[in-house]
């Protein structure tokens, strides 16, 4: 097999953050919320509306670590024909336009392994996406997973909690790649709302055992939020909030009205803001 | 790999909870430790005698256990073949089998230290279970129950609410045991200080489905003692119904390795496996990972989970515990199906026969018998597991004739 050298979108987007002095923006919505159409229309106003880094997230019909607003955006995908098929479908229609900004796919690994996990690398990263985060696969199950990732230049993006100890923490760091992604509360998805000191004090405590970025996310829903997370970690995550503000748009069958794409690109201007403004 | 022993098939799971392919621990990192701790404590209970004892003792005085193993003889006598044996879980305080578990997981969990209690249920009988052993050590109780259920499992509700418990009725998806069990873990990630989460089957992440099975073991273990009592010998063969499976693996675990006993368990066919409503996950899944665990799984071709359907409650669930998995890929247990219609059948002959109405689950396994049974020689000796008694399911029966109660 030829050794193909992928730049991976990551390393080059969290590199010129550094030298800009700021965290990036992550954004997260759901491929297919709430149509095939829409949530492109959507991912390919992002970059444009301040988002440093794109989160896709892969609908699935259980998604146990969600709260309501992401779990209500996958059922509106799936009701809408979303699928694994779809979300790749919309990652390449974005990479037509695209080719600067990291995607990073998020969700569970059902659909992966229901496509077979050699075949999915290869079709996420033809597609064109920079790193994976599957919510339920932890470092123990996850090298049937990344030996496949690897040869495809993907970087597997590992979750830590508040609940990840010391003796946890390198056997996750072990297969990490792309980011740590730290989980900001113990819950699910858009419920809580993160303690900047506690925070600060986790990120502090993992910079010592890790080089990789290290993005904050779960409880962060403000501008203000997103600007001071941003701040002390590398990167702020924004899932529940950009999906929630999609969701107000809907009319009352669910579906996309005019306002849906300028709502949800305003709101995350508004984060961008806040998050260039908060130099380091 | 797994590292089972080849001559045994009673030594799984291997130390990361594996069952060949199935089982494992596929959570969100926020629940690892937490279930890394239940592992770790659950191994410091089984080397304490003192534990073992605790156990014995409230499943003597409080669960009322041993159940009988009774000879079904008119039964025998109607089928004409196979001497039918019933193992009395019916009779458990509570009326099944899930009692058990309860009464092993709550030790374990006032061990160590956790005050508040979550589980999710499907027709009632677990969250009743969980309940009870929740009102007799005082500890607070939350179950998740799908609204679809709450709706037509009304008196379990009520029993819940009599014995302390909030039901917390799940909206989600299609609001039955597979949502209530996601919004279970979702609480356990929001509340992993205080909080222990008792599942009711041999399924979820690794320690579980091994934790579940050696507290249901109790099944098999007295079934082989009663039947050396009764007959001199071991039986023939081994019938159970399959949901998630611990009434069933407490019945075969034990007699995994005496090769001359077949063992069957039955999954719900619902109106009939080709008709795809039906919760047969080894007959018309493939494996995937849900709830924790790599398993069979009713799935569409994207991997999205199927809803399951099956008349009775308790087996209407789109996957199957990761040792049953490992068994029907080993082959050595047989997982056959049996339709709404079936187990109805089995259902009104079994209660007029014996005087027992019995669950609709365990009806199942009963029209595996009638199957059975007389196809064989008078001196095969049967054993089918009477999970569960029918008092819950008479509503649920009464529908189906078209009876107004």
């Amino acid at each position: 097999m030829s050794t193909v050298t992928v730049v991976n979108r990551l390393e080059i987007r969290f590199a010129d953050l550094k030298k800009a002095g700021r965290g990036a923006l992550v954004t997260y919505t759901m491929a297919g919320d709430p149509d095939h159409e829409t949530a492109l229309a959507i991912m390919k106003g992002l970059p444009a509306a301040g988002a440093d880094v794109i989160e896709l997230g892969m609908p699935f019909s259980d998604p146990m670590a969600d709260g309501p607003a992401i779990q209500l955006a996958a059922q509106r995908s799936l009701a809408a024909g979303g699928s694994l098929s779809r979300t790749l479908d919309t990652l390449r229609a974005f990479r037509e336009t695209d080719h600067s900004t990291p995607v990073v796919l998020m969700g569970y690994y059902n659909p992966i392994y229901a496509r077979g996990v050699d075949r999915f690398a290869a079709e996420a990263a033809a597609a064109g996406a920079d790193g994976l985060i599957i919510v339920d696969l932890p470092p123990e199950e996850a090298p049937e997973l990344t030996e496949h990732l690897n040869a495809h230049g993907i970087h597997l993006i590992f979750l830590t909690a508040p609940t990840t100890d010391a003796r946890r923490l390198p056997a996750v760091l072990a297969q990490a790649g792309g980011f740590l992604y730290y989980v900001s509360i113990t819950g699910i998805t858009g419920t809580a709302s993160a303690d900047e000191a506690a925070v600060k004090d986790a990120v502090a405590a993992l910079r010592k055992s890790t080089d990789l970025p290290i993005a904050v996310g779960f409880g962060i829903k403000t501008p203000a939020q997103a600007a001071a997370f941003a701040r002390i970690g590398d990167a702020a995550v924004v899932g529940s909030a950009v999906v929630q503000t999609l969701a107000d748009s809907l009319d009352e069958v669910r579906a996309a009205t005019e306002k849906t794409v300028p709502a949800v690109l305003g709101f995350v201007a508004t984060l961008a803001e806040g998050v260039r403004a908060a130099r380091r | 790999m797994s590292h089972q022993l080849a001559n045994s098939f009673r030594t799984g799971a291997d130390e990361r909870g594996h069952f060949g392919i199935h089982g494992g621990r596929f959570v969100a990192e926020t629940l690892m430790p937490l279930i890394l701790d239940v592992e770790k404590a659950y191994a410091e209970a089984q080397a304490d005698p003192a534990f073992q004892a605790e156990l014995d003792g409230y499943l003597k005085t409080y669960v009322g256990r041993p159940s009988p193993l009774y000879f079904a003889k008119r039964m025998t006598e109607e089928l004409g073949g196979a001497k039918i044996y019933f193992k009395r879980e019916d009779l458990n305080h509570t009326g099944a089998h899930k009692i058990n578990n309860c009464m092993g997981q709550i030790l374990l969990a006032r061990r160590m230290g956790k005050k508040r209690i979550i589980a999710e249920t499907g027709a009632g009988q677990h969250g009743v279970a969980t309940a009870t052993v929740c009102a007799l050590f005082g500890l607070q109780c939350v179950i998740y129950m799908g609204a679809t259920d709450i709706e037509r499992q009304q008196p379990n509700v009520f029993r819940m609410k009599l014995l302390g418990a909030e039901v917390r009725p799940v909206t989600s998806g299609a609001a039955t045991l597979k949502d209530a069990m996601n919004d279970a873990l979702r609480d356990w990630v929001a509340n992993v200080h205080d909080t222990y989460y008792l599942i009711g089957t041999v399924a979820g992440p690794h320690p579980y489905p091994t934790m579940v099975r050696d507290f249901q073991c109790v099944i098999g273990d007295e079934t082989k003692v009663q039947m050396q009592e009764a007959e001199g010998r071991l039986p023939d063969s081994l019938i159970a119904a399959v949901g998630g499976g611990s009434n069933a693996m407490g019945l075969f675990h034990p007699f995994l390795d005496d090769a001359s006993v077949r063992i069957i368990g039955v999954e719900a066919a619902g109106h009939g496996i080709d008709t795809g409503k039906h919760a047969a996950s080894l007959t018309g899944g493939k494996p995937g990972v849900l709830h924790g665990n790599r398993t069979y799984l009713l799935q569409d071709e994207d991997g999205q989970i199927a809803e399951a359907h099956s008349i009775s409650a308790g087996l209407d669930y789109p996957g199957i515990g990761p040792e049953h998995s490992w068994l029907h890929d080993m082959k050595r247990a047989e997982y056959v199906g049996i339709t709404d219609d079936e187990a109805l059948d089995a259902f009104h002959r079994f209660t007029r026969w014996e005087g027992i109405i019995p669950a609709l689950e365990s009806s199942h396994a009963i029209a595996q018998a009638i199957k059975m049974a007389p196809t064989l020689p008078q001196d095969h000796l049967m054993v089918v597991n009477l999970s569960g008694r029918g008092d819950k399911d008479v509503n649920t029966v009464a529908r189906a004739m078209g009876v107004v109660l």
